[in-house]
């Protein structure tokens, strides 16, 4: 579905990605872990398509697609999704508003029918459920004034919306306590099929007690150093990140 | 007084100044005319303002009047028919209609439905004979055309407009819609239309003056509104500017609030050559509430300056501001809030934001807050930002899906309902919906 080849990526002339090689296959979950400042966020924001970056070599491919080629909205509407690690506050832009445009801009593209307010207003009650998230909420700004847990679920709400077939969740765990992480992991789950793929960035072991990766890969200083299974994470949690580094700076030292 | 005299155009004004002492015959024994005598040596003494004037400092209306404008006769009697006005109309507002050709009130035109006992409105004119006591004490008490030549001029040549009388204890359910037509149909006009609203102790009522040109000479209005809002009244007023690119507007509205009393503004600007609005309320009694709501969604080379007053005086009392614009193409922004406390305005809360887009390199904003605070145990704040749209945001609407285009309209849509949505009377905010959607291309 997903394959990176060498990718090489910088922001203001600074190199962040500095080779990356992965390939995700369907109904796969990817778990890219890796110490502060190692371009875990910033290979989600390539993927997505954020401007700031410039790829300066290495090609991604998502289902045969040239995904570099593509804009931001035309990767959403093949598929890929990106749950922000800080989602942005929309004064005046309501998140029901937003998606039902959203949504209907996606369907458009796949040469669908747009979604009459009823049928909208029924998905949204039943995909609401997934995430324990409440109508009164999604009536008001986006995402202002909502707490950091509020936050996450409406981007997990968001993606059960949109059904993506490629989902990224950038540090959707960070700063959320147990109970909204549960919540928001179990919505993830329950969105898991055997066509669809996640690739799950965190800091954090903890996160995938709820959300079991299938691999595991520690990026650091611009490259995956690292792939594994779930025990990899294990070992990260009980030992650190600083066995890594040394290993690596070793090696290439 | 001759020697004051700076320059032609100043002298165009005394001219036909003199004109409408002739034309005045026997009505220059009133009282209302010792006034005009006195504000048109006021408007001598000031002279008309340039850019070196502060206030005027990026709106240099005597260089752009000079030169489109003659003034040394009067503007002629226009002539618009009815058709035209009608498609001019506010769609559905259910209201009392007031149209003004040329600053001049037609009977004709215009439709009141508010019972009898509710409201008193007539020409200024008539008011002059007819009710002198509310004429004396009320007009030319509040605008100030010792200060400002503008307000000076309008006073001096005060003729026609309306007067809105609302007694005590009456509420007042449809609204006043004030429609001024200019008709630049055969040439350019000009004129000076002067409204008096008072509203009564208790009494509620709302206010709009729309403001259209027909035909496609230039026009130019210079309107001042006195509106006295006594005590527990509430007065809710709006200013819709949708005009032509040759339409130039200066307007003054002067409000005077009593103890107790509300009072809200609504100004929306999307279209003109250049309009200067002036809004200075007197916050003059303790429990006073005032809002002062702004739109401008400015394109072309329209130049729209708005500068508001809020005089806290007594205590106890709150007022908010929010003014938000969005400058697209060459179009230039001004905004210059001035907030006073008072010594005596102890408890005072007054806040006051002006928030602005640029959408391109040419597109200027000049943005001052100006808060001048002499009591002590007040709570007052101001921001003001000025930039282009949120790169982040815009990102945020695209990564779901949405068109770049789209996004944009989005967020300058979400923008602009900040404002509009405390519009209460719901017909014209719809039809500002409208006006705005259009102008954003929100139909895709």
């Amino acid at each position: 579905m997903l394959k990176i080849t060498n990718l090489h990526a910088s922001i203001e002339g600074n190199e962040i990605l500095n080779g990356i090689n992965l390939e995700v296959k369907p109904g796969e979950v990817h778990a890219i872990m890796g110490p502060n400042g190692s371009g875990k966020s910033t290979l989600a924001s390539v993927l997505a398509g954020r401007e700031e970056y410039e790829v300066t070599d290495g090609e991604v491919t998502y289902n045969g697609k040239d995904l570099l080629e593509l804009a931001p909205e035309e990767r959403a509407r093949e598929g890929v999704f990106l749950a922000f690690q800080y989602p942005v506050e929309i004064p005046g832009v309501s998140t029901t508003n937003f998606l039902k445009t959203a949504l209907n801009q996606v369907r458009e593209h796949k040469g669908q029918e747009p979604l009459d307010a009823v049928s909208f207003l029924t998905m949204m009650k039943e995909k609401m459920k997934l995430v324990e998230i409440d109508q009164s909420l999604l009536s008001r700004s986006l995402n202002e004034g909502f707490s950091g847990g509020e936050k996450k679920r409406n981007e997990i709400f968001q993606m059960a919306m949109l059904e993506p077939t490629l989902s990224i969740l950038d540090e959707t765990d960070s700063g959320l306590d147990i109970d909204a992480l549960r919540i928001v992991a179990n919505g993830v789950n329950k969105l898991k099929t055997k066509d669809n793929a996640t690739i799950v960035v965190t800091h954090y072991q903890r996160l995938l007690d709820y959300i079991v990766p299938d691999y595991v890969h520690v990026l650091y200083k611009g490259k995956i150093v690292k792939s594994g299974t779930k025990e990899l994470a294990l070992e990260l949690e009980k030992k650190g990140y600083d066995w890594i580094k040394e290993e690596v700076d070793t090696t290439t030292a | 007084m001759s020697e004051v005299i700076k320059d032609a155009i100043e002298q165009e004004f005394t001219t036909n100044f003199e004109a409408l002492e002739k034309r005045l015959n026997g009505a220059s024994a009133l009282p209302i005319h010792q006034v005009r005598k006195k504000a048109i040596n006021a408007f001598q003494e000031l002279g008309l303002p340039t850019a070196r004037n502060e206030e005027y400092k990026y709106t240099d209306l005597k260089k752009a009047l000079q030169k489109t404008f003659d003034f040394k006769a009067p503007s002629p009697q226009g002539k618009i028919n009815r058709e035209t006005i009608e498609e001019c109309l506010i769609p559905g507002l259910d209201a009392n209609i007031l149209i003004f050709i040329n600053g001049v009130f037609s009977n004709e035109l215009s439709t009141i439905i508010s019972p009898e006992d509710q409201l008193t409105i007539k020409d200024l004119e008539a008011a002059t004979m007819e009710d002198k006591e509310l004429i004396d004490n009320y007009f030319a008490q509040y605008a100030n055309y010792e200060h400002d030549a503008f307000i000076a001029l309008n006073t001096a040549f005060t003729e026609h407009g309306s007067f809105i009388h609302i007694p005590d204890n009456k509420l007042v359910e449809k609204p006043i819609a004030l429609y001024f037509f200019n008709d630049a149909q055969a040439g350019k006009s000009y004129n000076q239309p002067r409204n008096l609203f008072i509203v009564g102790k208790s009494s509620q009522a709302t206010f709009l003056e729309v403001f259209y040109t027909v035909g496609k000479h230039e026009s130019f209005t210079n309107i001042v509104s006195e509106i006295v809002v006594n005590e527990n009244a509430n007065a809710e007023y709006y200013k819709i500017q949708n005009n032509r690119d040759t339409a130039f507007h200066v307007g003054t509205t002067q409000v005077w609030q009593a103890r107790n009393s509300q009072f809200s503004a609504y100004t929306f600007t999307l279209n003109g050559a250049m309009i200067r609005n002036n809004l200075n309320i007197a916050s003059d009694g303790e429990g006073c509430e005032s809002h002062m709501y702004g739109l401008y969604l400015l394109h072309g080379k329209t130049h729209v300056d708005n500068h508001t007053e809020i005089d806290h005086i007594k205590p106890n009392s709150f007022s908010n501001e929010l003014y938000k614009g969005i400058m697209e193409d060459q179009s230039h922004g001004v905004f210059n809030g001035k907030v006073y406390v008072r010594q005596a305005a102890q408890k005072t809360n007054a806040f006051q934001s002006n928030k602005n887009i640029l959408l391109s390199d040419q597109a200027t904003i000049n943005s001052k807050p100006q808060l001048e605070i002499w009591a002590d145990d007040v709570k007052c704040s101001h921001g003001c930002t000025t930039g282009q749209l949120d790169e982040e945001a815009l990102f945020y609407l695209q990564s779901r899906g949405v068109s770049k285009e789209r996004a944009r309209v989005l967020l300058l849509y979400a923008f602009a309902v900040e404002v509009l949505e405390n519009v209460k009377l719901e017909p014209l905010k719809a039809y500002l919906e409208d006006l705005i959607s259009e102008r954003l291309h929100k139909d895709f």
